[in-house]
């Protein structure tokens, strides 16, 4: 019994007194598993974010166009300028108008899928959700341009229903219209919902889906109605998919350049704004100050939302 | 006082008194339920008394569940009649029924503080906070959670989720509570606690119990009458008492405490019938001889499992699968056999309880 089991150490060599060890000592194991993602997320990920932060309260002289390690708040007071409040209300709002039509588009498809699919539907339904996705970014975004432009395939569907005169009204709106649709941002708010959609959709389904079948049977069973059953269970245990995924779809639309760029009316976004001033003017203090507002603002949405119970249910 | 009254009828079904004056609160009349070719209930008929603790026993997949999930209205019967206090059922969905359920895993709300769990079914007919709160807290009061209104289900143990799932259950005053093995989550000793509990509940509500177990044991402590399930079908139905003292088939003999099944050659060789018949394991002695009116057989102990209050013999008898004996255990155990010992096996004539044949 022990020179077998002598015998058998000695062959196994190396390899198995190395996984002995790290089954004994399960700190080293820990260790080894972390420092390499730890090292990661520390240096490259935080790091980054700090160097960032520090380098907003940098000043950047205007005649030189020098960046020198003197400490300001100049950045911040300048984010309140009219044009770069303007900036920062512009694409506020659109983010919270795309993350709000995207939650009412994504819930009942993602309601759906979570309840009513299972095997291959669903996998066709997750395939179908994420096929965008695949398609590169900018191109999808081109494609958005020429699909919304005058005399492009949704002028002539409109036309052809003869909705032109109902178009042309919705374009006149303040704040929604422009010159044509592509040039609007109605067409901008469409192009930004189709791409961050399936962001929505994915956190929502996976809330949906980890609500237990014999809540809704016991909310049934206690007397309420399927609506009540909606809004007193479902809602309430999805709400933390909700937020997850509009904290995608409000950041994703926070940070975007390129959208605003090539779809809707001129106008700088925030990400825009970042490329200029670290780009062609070479104001990186400034742009980070930029980059703040967007971390910021989400910082106070999650506070909002914990404050309103969202995440209660985790 | 209706409440003293029905308790007072069970009392009085337990003794054996005849359930003529009692009105019918659950009927299957020939229910089935398929899912494709899989035929989970069939034909099954059943006729609940109000008042009654009626418990659906059975093995996992026999019907016993998908029988209770048809009362609750999460299921629909695929054919047949269900009487819901004699109004037909069928097609009512859950939250028009009259019936409330409490679930093997309590299925509490996790968002929703104790007091909200319970106060839900009050909640959702529109009654004001004040009032469903307070009918709430005397809910709780009910099964000892008094104070426990604040927690969150995901800081209780998990006999105090239970006793939550069933104040939840009996708020909304149902005629009807029906239970899917309510108890299987709990250890040994919480679970036979709340078999006293949950029997003393019933008798202060006088609301009709539907019980589904798998362990025969709280079936026949708890229940007034037991149905027997199998393979989607009801094999007896009847009280504790008579389901062990005579059951009417191989499978409930052997599924209700364990019964002795002499069938084949040797019931031939003992009856002269090829009738199978059961004998319950303490109602067979070692003898030395036969003596009277008593039968009996030879053969070899294979097997000896101390129980405490018993111990179970198992013997080898040619003819038959093993019987197995159950000998209280006294102070004194000498001249007791050994295992591998031959033995002779006898039984009175009165033991013996014919069966019909089945799996």
């Amino acid at each position: 019994m022990t020179s077998a089991h002598a015998g058998a150490t000695t062959h196994a060599g190396v390899g198995r007194s190395i996984s002995n060890l790290l089954y004994r000592r399960s700190t080293l194991r820990l260790l080894l598993l972390l420092t390499p993602p730890l090292l990661w997320f520390g240096v490259v990920y935080l790091g980054s974010l700090l160097a960032m932060l520090a380098q907003s309260f940098y000043t950047f002289d205007d005649f030189t166009m020098e960046v020198t390690r003197e400490l300001t708040w100049a950045s911040y007071k300048a984010l309140f300028d009219d044009a770069n409040a303007d900036i920062v209300l512009r694409t506020v709002g659109m983010a919270a108008a795309v993350t709000i039509a995207s939650g009412v588009l994504a819930f009942p498809i993602a309601y759906y899928v979570a309840r009513y699919t299972e095997g291959l539907s669903k996998g066709l339904f997750y395939v179908a959700i994420m096929l965008p996705m695949w398609a590169s970014y900018i191109v999808k975004a081109y494609a958005w341009t020429v699909i919304l432009t005058k005399g492009g395939i949704v002028y002539w569907l409109i036309t052809r229903l003869g909705l032109g005169g109902a178009l042309e009204w919705v374009l006149e709106l303040p704040y929604v219209g422009g010159t044509s649709l592509s040039t609007s941002n109605l067409g901008r708010f469409l192009v930004f919902t189709y791409v961050w959609l399936p962001f929505m959709i994915l956190p929502i389904q996976a809330a949906i889906e980890r609500v237990p079948p014999q809540l809704l049977q016991a909310s049934a069973d206690l007397g309420a109605r399927p609506a009540q059953t909606f809004r007193t269970v479902i809602l309430p245990l999805a709400f933390p998919g909700v937020v997850a995924g509009s904290i995608f779809t409000f950041s994703l639309t926070l940070g975007d350049y390129i959208i605003p760029q090539l779809v809707g009316p001129p106008g700088l976004f925030i990400g825009s704004m970042v490329y200029t001033q670290q780009g062609s003017i070479g104001n990186l203090p400034m742009a980070a100050a930029f980059t703040v507002v967007p971390i910021v603002i989400v910082g106070l949405y999650l506070s909002l939302a914990r404050r309103l119970g969202a995440f209660d249910a985790l | 006082m209706r409440a003293l009254q029905q308790v007072d009828a069970g009392l009085h079904r337990r003794d054996g008194r005849p359930l003529s004056h009692v009105t019918a609160s659950v009927e299957l009349k020939q229910i089935s339920r398929h899912y494709g070719t899989v035929r989970a209930v069939e034909s099954v008929s059943l006729s609940i008394q109000d008042g009654e603790f009626f418990s659906l026993l059975g093995p996992s997949g026999s019907g016993k569940t998908t029988c209770l999930r048809l009362i609750a209205g999460f299921e629909q019967p695929t054919s047949g009649s269900l009487l819901l206090h004699g109004k037909e059922a069928a097609g009512v969905p859950p939250y028009e029924r009259d019936v409330n359920t409490v679930f093997q895993d309590y299925a509490l709300f996790p968002h929703m503080t104790v007091r909200d769990n319970v106060a839900y079914g009050l909640m959702v007919k529109g009654v004001d906070k004040q009032k469903r709160y307070a009918e709430a807290e005397a809910a709780l009061e009910l099964v000892a959670l008094q104070g426990y209104g604040e927690r969150r289900p995901g800081q209780l143990s998990g006999g105090q989720r239970q006793r939550v799932a069933l104040a939840r259950a009996v708020i909304n005053k149902p005629k009807v509570l029906l239970l899917d093995e309510p108890l299987g989550a709990l250890d040994l000793r919480l679970r036979e606690q709340m078999q006293t509990e949950l029997k003393s509940l019933q008798r202060r509500l006088g609301i009709t119990f539907i019980y589904v177990t798998h362990d025969q044991g709280e079936a026949l402590s708890m229940s007034d009458r037991v149905a027997v399930f199998n393979k989607g079908g009801i094999e007896q139905v009847d009280t504790p008492r008579g389901l062990y003292a005579k059951p009417r088939t191989v499978f409930v003999a052997r599924f209700v405490g364990g019964s002795n099944v002499v069938e084949g050659v040797l019931a031939r060789q003992l009856t002269g019938s090829d009738r199978p018949f059961s004998v319950r394991p303490e109602h067979i002695h070692f003898a030395r001889e036969l003596e009277g009116d008593r039968l009996g057989v030879e053969g070899k102990l294979v097997d000896v499992q101390y129980h405490g209050a018993t111990s179970r013999y198992t013997v080898d008898v040619p003819g038959s699968s093993p019987l197995n004996v159950n000998l209280p255990n006294s102070e004194d155990e000498t001249g007791r056999p050994a295992i591998g010992e031959a033995v002779r096996l006898a039984w009175s004539r009165q033991a013996m309880v014919e069966l019909e044949p089945g799996a």
